[in-house]
């Protein structure tokens, strides 16, 4: 482990550089070239995505010599943590990309602001991975939910898209109204938003006093919201049904990852002497979390609503690992999140494409008979639910294992034991789905004079690699963990 | 010199009044308002916290978060906006397509 310290290094913001100039590429193309271009703006953003990913491949600091270096004054870091993280979001950002073209053109509303859009908000969690100061990781949080507010409201002649994007408004800026009062709660009472700094003068201090610890309260709200954790999910199952369906797909992935990269690294790194006190709190919550987002989903019709209480529940898996803390919870963290994207995102990709123009059926009844009208993309939904199931020879199922031995290993017994009862809760809806598509026939006739569905080839190679990505993390998860274990806050 | 406590106060107070508003008020728009004053109380614990510490972190942090400000107001807006031409309506309880 070296530690680097630099003022300015446009080396250790090359990726983020990289997606800049690609989003204000497409805005400009989009300005000034001929609209016959209109099919492009999605291939220029996929340049700009791989070419973000070779750059976090190939930066200068090592990966195995778990190097971390500082720049622009202590405010940014790389370090593996975040790498792996901005590999997570760029996946996700991919995959988005490669399903929202052929919807976009249903939809007739292909726009470059939509790439651009879905650029900003990966450039704002990248910003928020990296981020060594609460100021850097603070106009990440930013970036990334502005962006997302308008994608929410993107099809906005739907009345139930401007719902979903006026609620996520409302709820997401109130929630970094906490998120910055707990900030400044923290700086009142350190002196500093440096987070190595404010480690430093707790560790010196001894215990911080209330101030901090009602800062660290607040923190926790900030982030349960952007994380979508029990008692702060109310707006996430809204928004997801309302939101366009490849946008969904990318705010169950992406952001969420984003936020528990910033969560993690604020309370490991800077408030670890805090432990006590947060493990209390967040004990509850991941229960909470876990137990309402699965019991809830139980009973949704919609397709797209119950992935929504999906996604609340294996936020609650999440926050076990990071009760784990340590070497083991955090490297679990980041496979649970990288397993996530591709069978999240995978299934979603299903969705978009069954759904129709205007997103007509959604229904979880209206999967009835999938299996006989499209069986490729019915095995496909079936191997991204079985995954998200947590069912072998997935990547869900080792996520979920690593997930609960960490936490069996730390000390959490009870957590795991209730973790484990909620996958098995979890095993019923997934099901439903699978059982829709393969043993009931479409029984009216209207739902038989569906249309036949045009895969596009991009749609195809998106299912294709998040297959791939649950296929392989689930059977070969060695090389997986490998870069896993070098990739956890080397600061710990 | 007016203590610390006293601005912390006010600060506080100013919180508790836009979470108050957002819980209670109806109007989309005066929902916002509401944040908007959140986000101001921030502002404001930040500038006493900094002129206590005698640093400047805290004053920096201020601008960022006017400017963050300004953004989401546009978007907020905007959002606000396309959502009336469709419904008619800003006020929050009468938008329930969505169950929630």
């Amino acid at each position: 482990m070296e530690q680097v310290m630099s003022s300015i290094n446009l080396s250790a913001i090359a990726p983020e550089l990289i997606l800049v100039v690609c989003s204000l590429l497409i805005l400009l193309i989009q300005s000034f070239a001929p609209i016959r271009l209109k099919g492009w703006y999605g291939y220029v953003s996929l340049i700009g995505v791989v070419g973000a990913v070779a750059v976090v491949l190939t930066q200068p600091q090592s990966f195995e010599l778990r190097a971390i270096e500082y720049s622009f004054n202590g405010m940014w870091v790389v370090d593996n943590y975040c790498r792996f993280f901005k590999l997570i979001f760029l996946l996700g950002t991919g995959l988005t990309i490669l399903i929202s073209i052929k919807y976009l053109d249903n939809e007739a509303m292909q726009h470059g602001e939509y790439y651009a859009l879905i650029i900003f908000a990966t450039l704002g969690m990248m910003i928020m991975s990296s981020g060594a100061e609460l100021i850097t990781i603070f106009l990440g949080v930013e970036l990334m939910s502005i962006s997302l507010y308008v994608l929410a409201g993107y099809t906005r002649n739907r009345m139930i898209s401007n719902e979903a994007a006026l609620k996520y408004f409302l709820l997401g800026s109130f929630a970094t109204c906490f998120l910055l009062y707990g900030i400044a709660l923290i700086y009142g009472s350190t002196g500093t938003t440096s987070i190595p700094a404010i480690a430093k003068f707790i560790a010196g201090a001894g215990f911080g006093g209330p101030t901090i610890v009602m800062g660290m309260a607040l923190l926790v709200i900030g982030f349960g919201f952007k994380t979508a954790s029990v008692p702060f999910h109310m707006w996430a199952p809204d928004v997801y049904e309302g939101a366009p369906a490849p946008v969904t797909a990318f705010m169950s992935a992406g952001p969420k990852a984003a936020a528990f990269a910033a969560f993690a690294r604020i309370f490991m790194e800077a408030l670890p002497s805090l432990q006590t006190n947060w493990t209390m709190l967040i004990w509850v919550m991941a229960v909470l979390t876990m137990s309402v987002g699965n019991v809830i989903a139980l009973v949704q019709e919609n397709i797209k609503r119950m992935l929504a209480y999906s996604s609340i529940a294996h936020a609650g898996y999440v926050l076990v690992a990071f009760l784990s803390a340590g070497e083991r919870g955090i490297s679990s963290i980041l496979y649970y999140m990288l397993a996530y994207t591709c069978m999240n995102i995978g299934a979603f990709a299903v969705i978009t494409v069954l759904a129709g123009k205007g997103e007509q059926r959604v229904r979880i009844a209206d999967f009835r008979g999938l299996g006989y009208r499209h069986p490729i993309a019915a095995l496909a939904m079936t191997l991204f639910l079985f995954s998200l199931a947590g069912i072998p020879p997935t990547g869900g199922f080792m996520g979920k294992f690593y997930i609960f031995s960490a936490a069996i290993k730390e000390g959490f017994v009870g957590l795991a034991i209730i973790g484990v009862i909620n996958s098995v809760v979890s095993v019923y809806y997934y099901l439903r789905v699978t059982v829709a598509m393969y043993m009931q026939a479409p029984d009216t006739a209207a739902e038989k004079e569906i249309p036949v569905t045009v895969f596009s080839p991009a749609l195809v190679i998106a299912i294709f690699i998040s297959a791939y990505g649950v296929l392989s993390l689930g059977l070969f998860p060695s090389t997986y963990l490998a870069m896993v274990k070098l990739s956890f806050l080397t600061l710990l | 010199m007016v203590p610390l406590a006293y601005y912390l106060i006010v600060s506080a107070l100013l919180f508790c009044l836009g979470v108050l508003g957002v819980l209670t008020r109806r109007n989309s728009i005066v929902i916002f308002m509401s944040i908007e004053l959140m986000l101001n109380a921030a502002n404001l614990g930040f500038v006493a916290f900094s002129h206590f510490l005698g640093g400047l972190d805290g004053q920096l942090f201020v601008f960022f978060i006017m400017v963050v400000a300004a953004a989401e107001v546009t978007v907020g807006l905007a959002v606000i906006v396309a959502l009336y031409r469709n419904w008619d309506t800003i006020f929050a309880d009468r938008i329930h397509l969505l169950k929630g």
